[in-house]
């Protein structure tokens, strides 16, 4: 435990006051949310949308997930970081257990997407989130976007600690990337088209993006598959992370 | 004129043999375009859009995003020369700050053409051809080289303003800023939100995304291609005049 809190605290500490760091983890989702709730506003009218809390909550769904899942992402570019810069290997020396040190970088990953969902969330209130669900419904919504956050903070530790380079980068980023787009983004499912269509029809995230918006309409729908989906994705994103602390371990 | 040679010649061969630099500024942008263009079809069926395919309303925006990664490579090319003193070993030179500044650019105006050229190709491949045809092909070429270089010199003032890779990396997202707070996903007669509507107004990246996107789906259009150019060679003017400025203020100071 006190392992986890020194790397919790030493990540959070580093990402509030870097601003290299700080600001694109904070402006990307908001610039996302800007430019597709003002810029795409009107997508609401074309026959077929009928999402009646309105198109900002629409698109509030999906940038809630994109500000968890890459909370996760860039926590592991520090995990990346820290091993170039030889940091991670002292680290583990000095560690009692270093499962420890996965939790510390999980627990400041949570922090991340605490602090940039709350901001999201402030700003999309004022512009015109409506929230249709219950408490309950609210509870689903945010623990499925914190389990979208240990999914990509546990996947990112796993290909960080067995590549341990920056170079990693783009290998943490992308799949989260490409799952997060190839899902229904900017209208229903119903309502795409051409291979986005098919892969939509096949990626788990389009089950958690379609739950999130019934929490935020205040009809729940698919949320037991969804929850299932993210659950059996964490179980197997903790045994890749495990693996991964195994593979630094024997290469420190 | 040798010396802006070697050094021109220095910053292309730079730019192109870092594949980090390269493959991204292509891949990304295709993919975004990609995803878009299924993803938001069904925006065409809105009363008064411009052309029943959102590809080729969307082909616009990847001229937009590699040039932003342009601005990104620039910049911090010219802080790593700061950062490892090869900007003060130039100053000792009687090369003049101008000289100086195209010849960091011109990597970036080589990666620019190559960035257009696929987007070119990959909008008459997938998409439904250029509408002002081969002469419509060539002044998309110009333009994107022109929004390249107004980038770029963004990108270079703020590197030699700030002497540091790291500044120039978090000043990335703004420029994304300029591309979301655009008529990048919808014409602007179609934003609803009337706020975001001004913005995209008054906002120079509409007008060049426009310019393209006229060459595109109109054919030839005096008035969307001389706002398109006007834009792109203010932005370059005015970042180059500053950047130049914060050259001389580096190089006093060195």
């Amino acid at each position: 435990m006190t392992v986890a809190r020194a790397v919790a605290w030493r990540n959070i500490h580093n990402w509030i006051t870097k601003p290299s760091m700080f600001l694109p983890s904070m402006l990307f989702p908001l610039f996302f949310f800007t430019a597709f709730a003002g810029g795409l506003s009107s997508v609401d009218s074309v026959p077929g949308f009928d999402y009646e809390a309105g198109y900002t909550t629409f698109i509030y769904a999906f940038v809630l997930l994109q500000a968890s899942t890459f909370g996760g992402v860039f926590t592991a570019f520090s995990i990346a970081r820290d091993f170039e810069s030889g940091f991670a290997r002292r680290l583990m020396l000095g560690a009692p257990h270093r499962g420890g040190i996965v939790a510390g970088y999980w627990l400041s990953a949570v922090f991340r997407a605490a602090v940039t969902i709350s901001v999201i969330t402030a700003v999309a209130l004022i512009a015109g989130l409506e929230v249709h669900g219950n408490g309950i419904d609210l509870v689903g919504l945010y623990t499925l976007a914190f389990l979208m956050n240990a999914l990509a903070v546990l996947f990112g530790t796993g290909v960080a600690m067995r590549l341990r380079t920056m170079q990693a980068g783009p290998a943490i980023q992308t799949p989260a990337f490409l799952l997060l787009f190839l899902a229904p983004v900017w209208v229903p499912y119903d309502l795409l088209t051409g291979w986005v269509q098919a892969a939509a029809s096949v990626n788990p995230i389009t089950l958690v993006l379609e739950a999130e918006r019934g929490f935020l309409a205040g009809d729940p729908a698919r949320v037991l598959p969804a929850f299932a989906v993210t659950a059996l994705i964490v179980a197997v994103t903790v045994l890749w992370a495990r693996t991964g602390l195994r593979s630094a371990e024997r290469a420190a | 004129m040798r010396n802006v040679v070697l050094l021109a010649r220095r910053s292309v061969v730079r730019t192109l043999r870092q594949p980090a630099m390269v493959v991204p500024s292509l891949v990304f942008p295709l993919l975004l375009l990609s995803i878009n263009s299924s993803g938001l079809e069904t925006a065409t069926h809105l009363p008064g859009f411009p052309t029943d395919s959102y590809f080729q309303f969307a082909l616009a925006i990847p001229f937009i995003q590699g040039a932003l990664f342009s601005a990104n490579s620039a910049g911090t090319n010219i802080a790593s020369d700061i950062e490892s003193g090869f900007l003060n070993r130039l100053s000792l030179t009687p090369l003049r700050r101008l000289a100086l500044m195209m010849g960091q650019l011109t990597g970036i105006l080589a990666l620019g053409l190559i960035q257009a050229v696929t987007f070119v190709v990959v909008g008459l491949i997938f998409g439904e051809g250029i509408q002002a045809g081969v002469g419509g092909v060539l002044v998309i070429l110009l333009l994107s080289l022109t929004i390249s270089l107004a980038f770029g010199c963004i990108g270079a003032f703020v590197a030699l303003r700030s002497g540091s890779g790291e500044a120039v990396q978090g000043v990335f997202p703004l420029f994304f800023a300029a591309l979301f707070l655009s008529s990048m996903a919808l014409p602007r007669d179609l934003i609803e939100i009337e706020w975001f509507q001004t913005v995209a107004d008054w906002n120079p990246v509409s007008y060049m995304l426009e310019g393209i996107r006229s060459l595109v789906i109109d054919g030839w259009d005096a008035e969307a291609l001389a706002l398109g150019f006007g834009c792109a060679a203010g932005v370059a003017v005015i970042a180059l005049a500053a950047a130049g400025s914060a050259l001389r203020t580096r190089m006093v100071r060195t």
